[in-house]
């Protein structure tokens, strides 16, 4: 049986989750939330017959028996508001912003954490980017040191990012530690204006001991940004990983990984692939979620 | 606190002419960030000992304004922007040991560097953040512009790569950073492509639009050879506070130098509480030995920042990975140009080395 699924957030990622989950075979929406009856969200979303309210967050806690699955789509702010009403109503939640209330899922690494927890966090759009390369350089070689620097076009930054760009940073570089098992770690974004639009890039630099196999390494990036693109089909990895002998600090070899993200064009363009790899790493997730419960 | 304005002095050799100084009576503050953009020069390895001895000197002297931090603002050491040598809460307790007079400043890029770094800035003891952003992006400096406040600390909105938006864009994205609780705005020439006229109607527009009473700044690059010119224009055009740095260090070619600001300022007419003599026995005597063989030049690299509107910072990078990838360092800086690249993007710089070199993914 079909999940039924609640968007709350009308904005570009709410948008872009509810043409994710028309076309799953294993999620429904049936209710997306907003907070302004002329978003353009909302108005797409009726127009497509699915169940819309602009009256907040209440109307789906007063039904919640009526929906399997919540994405939050709104901001840090609001989700550290609404998560403790959703975990009360027993609601299974999928958090796209960077509140980073429940522990992280990144379906390329740990997807399984959704059978045991109800409140999980997809990270940040480059998190969900660069997570996976870094754990799959510490699967073959100890990370003392994880920096990621995730450039996004300006165009598909909404307000949520823009407010939150602190919380993307802390967020990010959080699960590179605890996800990416890297020992330390730094989180970098810029927004980029250029017009037209630049693809999402993400770059992966990695402290690895000077001992380290690089075959090892490598091996292992490319086998990783297989198993994303998998759910993520915008995903690839744009020059050879570069990997260089005492450029690290300390004498540590530097692993560099370049990363391009275009998006599958469903809500905004193919330049937004910020957007899409955060949406389509939640959706890979509430089909786990769908999966284990059968 | 009241500062103490001195009368212009007079060139020791040239005689008065008769035209009328341009900047006869206006007040014009010094901001001096030797300590912060010209650790670019030096690929971040300033030391607390030198910290110590240019802040000191440039307290001294009389400048209002002394930035410390890592060239690419609070937690800008990392592998994309170059580690730093000492941390920079280490490099600022530092100066706040030495400075007296001076303001002690830390610069912040919303996406490097957070509020919890700016948070220790503060109990480390700067008394002022510079919050800067693309300039096209200034709603993103908001979270840091309001807890700068908070922490009770003097804030500047600073607008870098301010000649990609035209003067009245850069006026809404002023007024945004002003509303956000921006006690100063400044047009930055982050590339160093402006030219005096380009700075005349930026400052022009922002005064327009915010009003008499909101002090404006310049921060020039000299890539096209006209950072201290472009400096005072800025100030005849209205602005009350400029950047320079001894001996010209900073990103690209170099900022506007101090020294040779501070001469000009007074040559103009302009009132200010630097000590001119003192200020060049500054640059002369420890910046220029402190960073002997890395002063900046403007050599053909930081002439074609300037001329293609390129990040000044990209040089050292660009020159590091010009070499690593055996590829000119001229097409992988006008190829940044052409991806329309802005400040912080220094990953791409490796990434276009890569590709000119002809290195392919593998099958």
């Amino acid at each position: 049986m079909s999940l039924r699924c609640a968007v709350v957030g009308s904005g570009n990622i709410g948008s872009d989750l509810i043409k994710k989950l028309q076309r799953s075979t294993l999620l429904v929406p049936t209710l997306l939330v907003g907070i302004d009856a002329e978003s353009d969200g909302l108005k797409r979303a009726a127009k497509e017959g699915i169940e819309t309210t602009h009256l907040g967050v209440d109307v789906l806690l007063a039904r919640a028996s009526e929906y399997d699955v919540v994405f939050e789509a709104t901001s840090a702010h609001v989700h550290a508001l609404n998560a403790p009403k959703y975990a009360e109503a027993g609601l299974f939640v999928l958090d796209l912003t960077p509140a980073a209330v429940g522990p992280y899922v990144v379906p390329a690494v740990n997807l399984d954490v959704v059978a045991q927890q109800r409140n999980l966090n997809m990270v940040t759009c480059g998190g969900q980017a660069t997570v996976p390369i870094v754990a799959a350089i510490s699967r073959a070689a100890v990370v003392e040191y994880a920096e990621i620097v995730s450039t996004i076009s300006s165009r598909a930054a909404g307000p949520g990012t823009r407010a939150n760009i602190d919380e993307f940073t802390v967020t990010t570089s959080d699960a590179l530690r605890r996800v990416g098992g890297a020992k330390a770690s730094k989180a970098i974004i810029v927004l980029n204006p250029a017009n037209p639009p630049i693809m999402m890039r993400n770059t992966v630099f990695a402290a690895v001991p000077a001992d380290a196999d690089p075959q090892a390494i490598l091996d292992s990036i490319e086998e990783m940004a297989e198993a994303v693109k998998r759910y993520v089909p915008g995903y690839a990895l744009v020059s050879k990983p570069q990997i260089d002998r005492g450029a690290g600090p300390g004498g540590t070899t530097k692993v560099s990984v370049f990363l391009q993200v275009s998006g599958a064009g469903d809500y905004l363009p193919a330049y937004a692939g910020n957007l899409d790899i955060i949406t389509a790493a939640s959706v890979a997730a509430a089909e786990r979620y769908a999966e284990l419960r059968d | 606190m009241t500062l103490s304005f001195r009368e212009p002095m007079a060139s020791p050799v040239v005689g008065s002419d008769t035209s009328v100084a341009p900047l006869a009576g206006s007040d014009i503050l010094v901001c001096d960030t030797t300590l912060r953009d010209g650790a670019h020069s030096i690929a971040h390895q300033f030391s607390s000992a030198n910290v110590r001895e240019i802040a000191r000197g440039l307290d001294e002297a009389g400048v209002n304004v002394i930035e410390v931090t890592h060239g690419d603002g609070l937690g800008g050491s990392s592998f994309n922007y170059g580690f730093s040598a000492e941390s920079d809460i280490e490099l600022i307790t530092a100066a706040r040991g030495v400075i007296k007079n001076a303001k002690l400043a830390a610069l912040l890029l919303p996406g490097i560097g957070t509020l919890d770094d700016l948070k220790r800035a503060h109990d480390a003891g700067i008394d002022l953040v510079r919050v800067a952003t693309h300039s096209s992006e200034a709603d993103i400096s908001l979270e840091h512009l309001h807890g700068a406040k908070k922490l009770g600390l003097e804030t500047v909105g600073f607008l870098m790569m301010s000649h990609m938006v035209g003067p009245n864009r850069l006026a809404t994205e002023a007024e945004i950073m002003r509303d956000a609780g921006a006690d100063t705005v400044y047009v930055v020439d982050s590339a160093g492509a402006m030219l005096p006229h380009q700075v005349v109607e930026r400052v022009e527009a922002l005064r327009e639009r915010l009003g008499d009473d909101m002090p404006i700044g310049m921060h020039a690059h000299n890539n096209l050879g006209s950072g201290v010119a472009n400096a005072l224009a800025a100030a005849a055009a209205g602005a009350s506070i400029v950047d320079g740095s001894c001996h010209g260090l900073g990103a690209g070619a170099g900022n506007a130098a101090t020294e040779v600001l501070a001469a000009a300022l007074d040559r103009s007419g302009a009132r200010t509480t630097v000590h001119t003599l003192e200020l060049i026995d500054v640059a002369e005597d420890i910046v220029a030995r402190i960073c002997a063989g890395k002063l900046p030049q403007l050599d053909r690299g930081s002439l074609l920042l300037g001329y293609a509107g390129i990040y000044s910072s990209f040089l050292l990078h660009t020159r590091r990975a010009a070499e690593r990838y055996g590829v000119a360092e001229a097409e992988i800086l006008l190829e940044l140009g052409r991806r329309r690249v802005v400040g912080g993007q220094e990953d791409m710089i490796i990434d276009v080395a890569i590709e000119l070199s002809g290195v392919s993914l593998p099958d």
